[in-house]
C-alpha cells in the first residue's frame, strides 16, 4: 500500500530549511479512511474511559469493605437488599450483551440494516433495565441517610446507573442516527465502540452485584 | 473549491507541497474568525496556547494570595489580614497551585507541543480537547467567584474532615472547594485520555516507540498516572459533597463512617499528583538539556524505565502523608521503604543528565539556567524527603513548616523551575519571537535567589516549631527574623515574575525573530515554521531517528497523499508507528463550549440543590449530542474520502 518513489523529484519547498533533503515519500492516499477495533480512535478513547470508570468502581467497592470492617454487624441495622429486581436486571443484562454482539457483527460488516435492527433490540433492553432499575432501587431496604452502609449501597448503584443511562442515550442517538443519516464508515466504528462500552457497563454490573447483593448475606 | 470538484477528485498534498495545496491547508485547518471563532476554535494550538496562559493567569492569582500570607507573616502580632480570611487565602493559595496551575500547565504544555513532537496534525478528540479547557476555565472561574463573595474554601486544600464535613464547616464554602474538585479531575481525566490516543495513534511514520521523545514520554506515564490516581479523589470529594448536601454518612463515625476514609482517598490521589506535576518537568529536563549539551541524552533506554518505574512507586507511597494517624506501625515500615525506594529512579534520571551534560558542550542560554537550578534546588528538596519518609522525624515536625519548606523545594524545584526553562524554551515556537536573553537572566537569579531567601528559613522555623496555616504568631516565639527574612524573599520572587512579564510582553512585539529552529535543536517541532502553520507540517515528516532533525543523513522522507481540503490526520501502529490509516478529523463547533456551559450549570447546580443533577443534564445532553450530529457538508467531504478497510 505504501509506495516509496526513490526517484521522486527533490522538493523544492518543505515545511523548513532543515528538512529540505528529502529523497523519498510515503504515499499514504491508498490507505483506508477508518478501522475497527485497536486501530480506531474510538477504540482508545472508550478504552481510556473504561480504565477510568473501573478504577473509580474498584475504588467505591474499596470503600464498601472498608466501612464493612469498621462496624459489627453488615447491614448495621437493615435487611440486607431484595434479590429479586437485582437477579432479574443481572439476568437483563446479561441476556442484554447478545443483541449487542449481533449489532457489533453488524457494524463491522458496514450492514446498515443490520444495525438499525440490532441497535433497536439493545436499545428495548436499555429502557427495560432501566425500567427495572427504578424497582431495584425501591428494594434496597436503606436509605442513602441511614447510615454508612447504605451511603455506599446507593453511591454504587448511583455510579453504575449513570453508566446506564448514558449507553442507553448513546445507543438511542446512533440507533436514530442509523435511520435518518447521514452516515460514513466511521459511524460503524461507533457502532463498535458503543458495543464495546455496552460490555463494560455490563461486565462491571456483575462484581458490584455481588456487593450490594451477596455481600451482606455472607 | 465548489463541491463538485470535491466530489470528483479530492485534492491531496504532494511532495513537494505546492504553494496552492499549502494555502488550502492552512485554510482547512485554521479556526473560524470572529467571536463565534474564537469560542467554536478546537485547533490544538489554539487551545494549548489558552490552556497555558489561563494556567499561568491562575500561577500569578495563586502567588499573589502567597505574597498576602507573607505579608501578614512579616511581622509578629500582625493584624493585616483576619485568621477567617487567611483560612481562605492558605486554602485558595494552595488549591489553586495543586489544581488550578501545576497538573493543568503541564497538560497544557503536552496540548500544544506533543503533537508537534511526533508529528501530527491534531491531537485526538481535538473537539473533547476544547472542552477539557472550558471545564477547567469555568472550575476555575466558579472557585474565584466564590472567594470574591467570601464563601472561598477555607478547610485547606486538602480538606481533611472532620474539618471539612457539615458540622465543622457549615455554609457553601467546602461545597465550592468539592466541586472544584469535579471541574479540575474531570478536564485532567478528559486530557490524560486524549494524550494517550494521541501518542499512540498519531505518531509519524518512523517514529517508533522507542524513538518517542522523552518529554513525550514523561506525559504518556503522567497520563496513565492520572487515569489511576484522579478517580480516587473525585470519588472522595464527591462522598464529601454528599456527606454535607444529602445526608450521606461516609465519613461520619457515628453512623458507621470513618474520617481516615478521607486521608486514604484523598492520599491515594495525592501522592501520585506530586508525581503528575514531577515527571512532566523531568520531562521537560529531558528535552532541554540535549539541545543545550549539543549531544543526544545519555541513556534515553534507563530515562524511560526509570520514568515508568516512578509511576508504579509513586502509587505505594500515599500513607507517609499519614505517618501522624493511628495506622499499624508495620504498614508505615512499608511506606517509609517505598518512598526511599523511589529516590532510585530518580538518582538514575539526574545522573543520566549529569553524563549529558558532562560529555557535551554546554550552551549556557536562559532555559539551560532554569534546568540548572533544579539540580540544586530538587536534591535540597528531596534530602528532607528522605528525612520526611522516617517516621520518628515525621512526627516530630508534622504539620510545621518544614513540611512546607520540603513541599516548595520539591515542587518549584521538581516542577516550576523546569517549567519556566520550559517557557524561555517553546517560547520561540510559539510566538516566533525570542524572549530577551538579558531579562530572562535577571528572571532567573532573583527568582532562584527568592525562592531560597523564602523557603530556606522555613525549614528553620519547622525545627522551631511553627505551625503551618497560623495567621499570626506572638512576639516571644522569636520566628519574627526569620519570618521576616522569608517575606522579603518572596518580595523578591513577585519581582522576579513581573520581569518575566514584562520579557514576555516586550518579546510579543520587539523580540528577535526566531526562524523554525532557533537552538538548533533535534526533535521534530522545530521542523517546522514558528509560529507553526495551522496544519503544523505542510508535509507530515517521517522520522528514523530519536533526533530527527540531527541525523546524518537528513529527512527521511514526507508523506504525500493527505486530503488538504479536509482535516485528514494520519495514523500508524502503536509500537512501531507503521502507517495504518488516514481520518478525516472533525471541523471547529461551539458545542464543546455550550457543552461545558451546561456542565457548569449542572455542577454549580447542585451545590444548591441535588436536583440540579438531574435537571441540568438535560440540558447537557443536548450540547453533548448536537457535538456528535454529523453535519451534512462535511458528511459529502470525508465520503469523497472514504475506503473502507
Amino acid at each position: 500500500m505504501i509506495a516509496a518513489d526513490a526517484n521522486e523529484a527533490r522538493p523544492a519547498r518543505v515545511a523548513a530549511p532543515d528538512v529540505a533533503d528529502a529523497t523519498s515519500t510515503v504515499d499514504v492516499r491508498e490507505l483506508p479512511s477508518f478501522g475497527f477495533s485497536h486501530r480506531s480512535l474510538m477504540w482508545w478513547g472508550t478504552a481510556g474511559l473504561m480504565a477510568i470508570e473501573s478504577t473509580v468502581f474498584g475504588l467505591a467497592i474499596v470503600m464498601y469493605f472498608y466501612l464493612r470492617v469498621h462496624v459489627e454487624r453488615w447491614p448495621p441495622s437493615t435487611p440486607p437488599p431484595d434479590l429479586f429486581w437485582g437477579t432479574l436486571n443481572t439476568a437483563i443484562l446479561v441476556v442484554s450483551t447478545w443483541p449487542n454482539h449481533l449489532a457489533k457483527r453488524a457494524a463491522e460488516r458496514l450492514d446498515r440494516r443490520g444495525v438499525q435492527v440490532w441497535l433497536t433490540v439493545c436499545l428495548a433492553f436499555g429502557m427495560a433495565f432501566l425500567a427495572v432499575r427504578g424497582f431495584e432501587l425501591t428494594a434496597l431496604n436503606v436509605r442513602w441517610d441511614s447510615d454508612a452502609y447504605g451511603s455506599i449501597v446507593w453511591l454504587l448503584m448511583a455510579l453504575h446507573t449513570t453508566h446506564l443511562v448514558t449507553d442507553t442515550w448513546d445507543t438511542t442517538v446512533l440507533d436514530v442516527l442509523f435511520f435518518t443519516g447521514p452516515l460514513e464508515g466511521k459511524r460503524y466504528v461507533d457502532v463498535s465502540e458503543n458495543a464495546l462500552y455496552w460490555y463494560f457497563v455490563v461486565i462491571s454490573w456483575l462484581p458490584i452485584y455481588a456487593v450490594v447483593y451477596l455481600a451482606p448475606r455472607g | 473549491m465548489t463541491m463538485t470538484a470535491r466530489a470528483t477528485e479530492p485534492r491531496r498534498n504532494s511532495v513537494p507541497v505546492t504553494a496552492e495545496e499549502a494555502a488550502a491547508l492552512e485554510q482547512t485547518w485554521r479556526d473560524p474568525s470572529g467571536i463565534y471563532g474564537w469560542l467554536a476554535a478546537i485547533n490544538h494550538k489554539a487551545i494549548g496556547r489558552r490552556f497555558i496562559v489561563t494556567a499561568f493567569g491562575f500561577f500569578v492569582a495563586g502567588g499573589l494570595l502567597a505574597a498576602a500570607m507573607r505579608l501578614q507573616l512579616a511581622r509578629p502580632d500582625n493584624r493585616l489580614i483576619g485568621p477567617d480570611l487567611y483560612n481562605q487565602i492558605f486554602t485558595m493559595h494552595g488549591t489553586t497551585m495543586m489544581f488550578l496551575f501545576a497538573v493543568p500547565v503541564m497538560q497544557a504544555m503536552s496540548v500544544y507541543l506533543v503533537p508537534l513532537m511526533i508529528g501530527s496534525r491534531s491531537v485526538a478528540f481535538p473537539r473533547m480537547n476544547a472542552y477539557a479547557y472550558w471545564i477547567y476555565l469555568f472550575g476555575g472561574l466558579m472557585l474565584y467567584v466564590a472567594f470574591a463573595l467570601n464563601i472561598g474554601p477555607d478547610a485547606g486544600w486538602f480538606a481533611y474532615v472532620p474539618l471539612s464535613g457539615p458540622d465543622f464547616s457549615p455554609g457553601k464554602r467546602v461545597d465550592f472547594w468539592a466541586q472544584l474538585i469535579t471541574f479540575t479531575e474531570l478536564s485532567g481525566l478528559l486530557e490524560a485520555v486524549i494524550l494517550v490516543t494521541t501518542v499512540f495513534k498519531l505518531r509519524t511514520p518512523g517514529m517508533t516507540l522507542n524513538r518517542l521523545p522523552l518529554f513525550v514520554w514523561g506525559m504518556l506515564v503522567t497520563a496513565f498516572m492520572v487515569m489511576f490516581a484522579l478517580p480516587a479523589v473525585m470519588l472522595a470529594s464527591t462522598a464529601l459533597i454528599t456527606d454535607r448536601l444529602v445526608g450521606t454518612h461516609f465519613y461520619n463515625p457515628a453512623e458507621g463512617g470513618d474520617a481516615m476514609l478521607w486521608q486514604h482517598l484523598f492520599w491515594f490521589f495525592g501522592h501520585p499528583e506530586v508525581y503528575l506535576i514531577f515527571i512532566p518537568g523531568l520531562g521537560f529536563m529531558s528535552a532541554i538539556i540535549p539541545t543545550f549539551s549539543r549531544r543526544p541524552i545519555y541513556g534515553y533506554s534507563a530515562m524511560v524505565i526509570s520514568l515508568i518505574a516512578t509511576a508504579f512507586l509513586a502509587f505505594g507511597l500515599w500513607v507517609h502523608h499519614m505517618f501522624a494517624t493511628n495506622l499499624p506501625e508495620l504498614g508505615k515500615s512499608f511506606f517509609t521503604a517505598a518512598s526511599m525506594m523511589i529516590a532510585i529512579p530518580s538518582a538514575v534520571q539526574i545522573y543520566c543528565w549529569i553524563a549529558t551534560l558532562w560529555t557535551g558542550r554546554l550552551v549556557l542560554r536562559t532555559p539551560l539556567l532554569f534546568v540548572l537550578a533544579f539540580f540544586f534546588v530538587l536534591v535540597l528538596g528531596g534530602m528532607t524527603g528522605l528525612m520526611l519518609a522516617s517516621v520518628p522525624l515525621d512526627l516530630q515536625v508534622h504539620d510545621t513548616y518544614f513540611v512546607v519548606a520540603h513541599l516548595h523545594y520539591v515542587l518549584i524545584g521538581g516542577a516550576v523551575f523546569p517549567l519556566f526553562g520550559a517557557f524561555y524554551y517553546w517560547f520561540p515556537k510559539i510566538t516566533g519571537r525570542m524572549l530577551s536573553e538579558r531579562l530572562g537572566r535577571w528572571n532567573f537569579w532573583l527568582f532562584l535567589i527568592g525562592f531560597n531567601v523564602t523557603f530556606f528559613p522555613m525549614h528553620l522555623l519547622g525545627v522551631q516549631g511553627m505551625p503551618r496555616r497560623v495567621y499570626t504568631y506572638p512576639v516571644e516565639m522569636g520566628w519574627g527574623g526569620l519570618n521576616a527574612i522569608a517575606s522579603l524573599g518572596a518580595l523578591t520572587i513577585a519581582i522576579s515574575m513581573l520581569l518575566f512579564v514584562v520579557n514576555v510582553w516586550r518579546s510579543l512585539r520587539h523580540g528577535a525573530p526566531a526562524g523554525a529552529n532557533p537552538w538548533n535543536a533535534g526533535t521534530l517541532e522545530w521542523a517546522t515554521s514558528s509560529p507553526p502553520p495551522a496544519c503544523n507540517f505542510e508535509a507530515i515528516p517521517v522520522v528514523a531517528g530519536r533526533d530527527p532533525l540531527w541525523e546524518p543523513g537528513g529527512q527521511a522522507s514526507l508523506v504525500r497523499g493527505l486530503s488538504v481540503d479536509s482535516r485528514e490526520v494520519l495514523m500508524t501502529t502503536v509500537l512501531d508507528a507503521a502507517p495504518e490509516s488516514r481520518e478525516a478529523f472533525p471541523e471547529p463547533t461551539i458545542w464543546p463550549m455550550v457543552g461545558a456551559l451546561a456542565t457548569t450549570v449542572l455542577f454549580v447546580g447542585s451545590i444548591f440543590t441535588p436536583w440540579a443533577v438531574v435537571w441540568a443534564s438535560v440540558p447537557v445532553g443536548i450540547a453533548l449530542t448536537a457535538w456528535f450530529w454529523p453535519r451534512r457538508p462535511e458528511n459529502r467531504a470525508h465520503l469523497a474520502l472514504e475506503r473502507a478497510p
